[in-house]
């Protein structure tokens, strides 16, 4: 079972994880930039932070054989501090860089006119940047929190296809779909989802357009939650085929609208000429 | 030993022959573009772009040459090389510490620093591009030392060393430093990484009748 992680934050995860990691399938995941529990206090602690997901961390997946992409953004929740907006104006000279597929997480947290402006800019900047979005859907007040989300979408410049709204669950599936972004599930011990739910949701909604992630970060989370649904997908009869498509294919095929995955690290040749190659290189 | 693939090392006249052929015939009409764009317009920023870019363009693999064609091309003076290096990822690091011996900079000492910071990075990519052909020319004697001595804490294979056999020839406090690594070692019931009696040997051999320049 070849895996894809489109959402973890191994930042905040030891080596023991990557281990774990490689050994339950993960060949390749995305970091998607984020808060750090603890507020930041300045825009140079987002640069260092950035220049780790662009230099160290890579290496250290590198070293585990997992190839690792990030995303990049103002995340929600510190998109209101002021002392954090100077951010937005230093992003383009990250967005240009090889290892950023997408710009991320943006999207709401408490719902201010701040996190309004940063939200639609940094859609903006992912419009001028050929590159899709990881929007995040608030945790608090989710249902009215992604119909907001959706309308700031549809006057964006960016089309639904270039779009991922994660952390979705059963209540807010619906009106997702209906947008046309793709789907993504966040799949935790035991808050967002879990496996046993997302099996039930693949079986109403089918595997297209679904991304399955573990987000996993410092707080009480899993990095094999995805190898936990491909393995609760096979308990439930879908296919090995079907399990590909959700935790392999669709994430390649998400972020390699970026153009800028390359997934060539995987050390078992043989998984490198699967399908001709051509899902390796991303979709290129 | 000559690693003849580390473009630091190499005539810059023959890294683009030898990079093009691994080039489909897309990549390498950008990389002729960007190169000319490089050349004609160096103060403009499109050729940063290019520089940011060259990966998904070229490759990662082949990445690295041209990114350091697109320095030689431009020629950025120290300032804007700093700023380069300081905003870019680690192959884009990586890239200027080997482009460094190809650009005038390269003839000066004002580039230490950011051959210094390589060497506190803990990515021994950015380590093998530190101990290019540029450190071997401007690092000083303890610097010089210390980068040979993280090379074989991290297990970098000392033959990255540029110059190495000239720089460690006669040098006791090297060999001071080998045998106290070693002792270290040893007590402590690891094993001696084997390029570190290789370098010991270099260190012990009777230093040469016209003495290296001291840095």
């Amino acid at each position: 079972m070849r895996i894809f992680d489109p959402h973890i934050h191994m930042t905040s995860r030891t080596t023991d994880d990557y281990a774990a990691m490689y050994e339950a399938g993960v060949r390749a995941l995305v970091e998607p930039s984020f808060w750090l529990g603890q507020p930041r206090t300045s825009p140079g602690s987002f640069y260092d932070y950035f220049d780790s997901l662009l230099g160290w961390e890579p290496f250290r997946a590198a070293q585990h054989g997992i190839a690792h992409h990030c995303t990049i953004a103002l995340n929600p929740k510190e998109a209101g501090d002021p002392r954090c907006l100077p951010v937005l104006d230093e992003l383009p000279r990250y967005l240009v860089k090889d290892g950023v597929v997408a710009v991320g997480e943006i999207g709401y947290d408490s719902m201010t006119p701040a996190e309004d402006t940063a939200l639609a800019a940094q859609l903006q900047l992912a419009a001028d940047h050929g590159l899709p979005a990881l929007v995040h859907t608030p945790h608090r007040d989710k249902a009215a929190g992604l119909t907001r989300t959706l309308d700031v979408l549809r006057e964006s410049g960016l089309p639904p296809e270039r779009v991922v709204l994660d952390h979705l669950n059963e209540a807010t599936v619906d009106e997702a779909a209906d947008s046309g972004c793709w789907l993504g599930f966040s799949i935790y011990p035991d808050t967002k989802m879990d496996e046993h739910r997302m099996v039930r949701l693949l079986r109403l909604h089918g595997t297209a357009r679904v991304l399955v992630n573990s987000a996993a970060d410092w707080g009480r989370s899993d990095p094999l939650k995805t190898r936990a649904v491909g393995d609760a997908m096979l308990d439930a009869g879908f296919t090995d085929d079907e399990i590909d498509q959700v935790l392999w294919r669709n994430p390649v095929a998400f972020y390699g609208q970026s153009g800028r995955l390359e997934l060539d690290l995987a050390p078992d040749p043989a998984a490198v000429t699967h399908e001709g190659n051509s899902i390796l290189r991303g979709g290129e | 030993m000559l690693n003849p693939r580390d473009p630091d090392q190499e005539a810059v006249g023959d890294i683009a022959p030898r990079l093009e052929q691994q080039l489909d015939a897309p990549a390498r009409e950008w990389l002729r573009q960007a190169l000319a764009e490089a050349e004609a317009q160096p103060q403009k920023s499109t050729w940063e772009l290019h520089f940011a870019s060259a990966g998904r363009q070229c490759g990662r693999a082949a990445a690295l040459d041209a990114r350091v064609l697109l320095l030689h091309s431009a020629g950025p003076d120290t300032v804007t090389l700093t700023r380069l290096y300081h905003q870019g990822t680690a192959a884009e690091r990586a890239a200027v510490l080997r482009a460094l011996p190809h650009m005038a900079v390269g003839k000066t000492p004002d580039a230490v620093p950011l051959v210094e910071d390589a060497l506190r990075a803990n990515d021994t990519t950015l380590i093998r591009a530190a101990v290019g052909r540029y450190a071997a020319a401007h690092l000083d004697r303890h610097g010089w030392r210390h980068a040979v001595l993280k090379c074989l804490f991290t297990g970098v294979p000392v033959r990255s060393v540029n110059d190495l056999a000239r720089r460690a020839r006669g040098d006791a406090e090297l060999a001071r430093m080998l045998r106290d690594f070693a002792h270290e070692r040893t007590a402590a019931g690891r094993s001696v990484p084997e390029d570190l009696h290789h370098v010991l040997e270099l260190a012990l051999e009777s230093a040469p009748a016209h003495p290296p320049e001291e840095f």
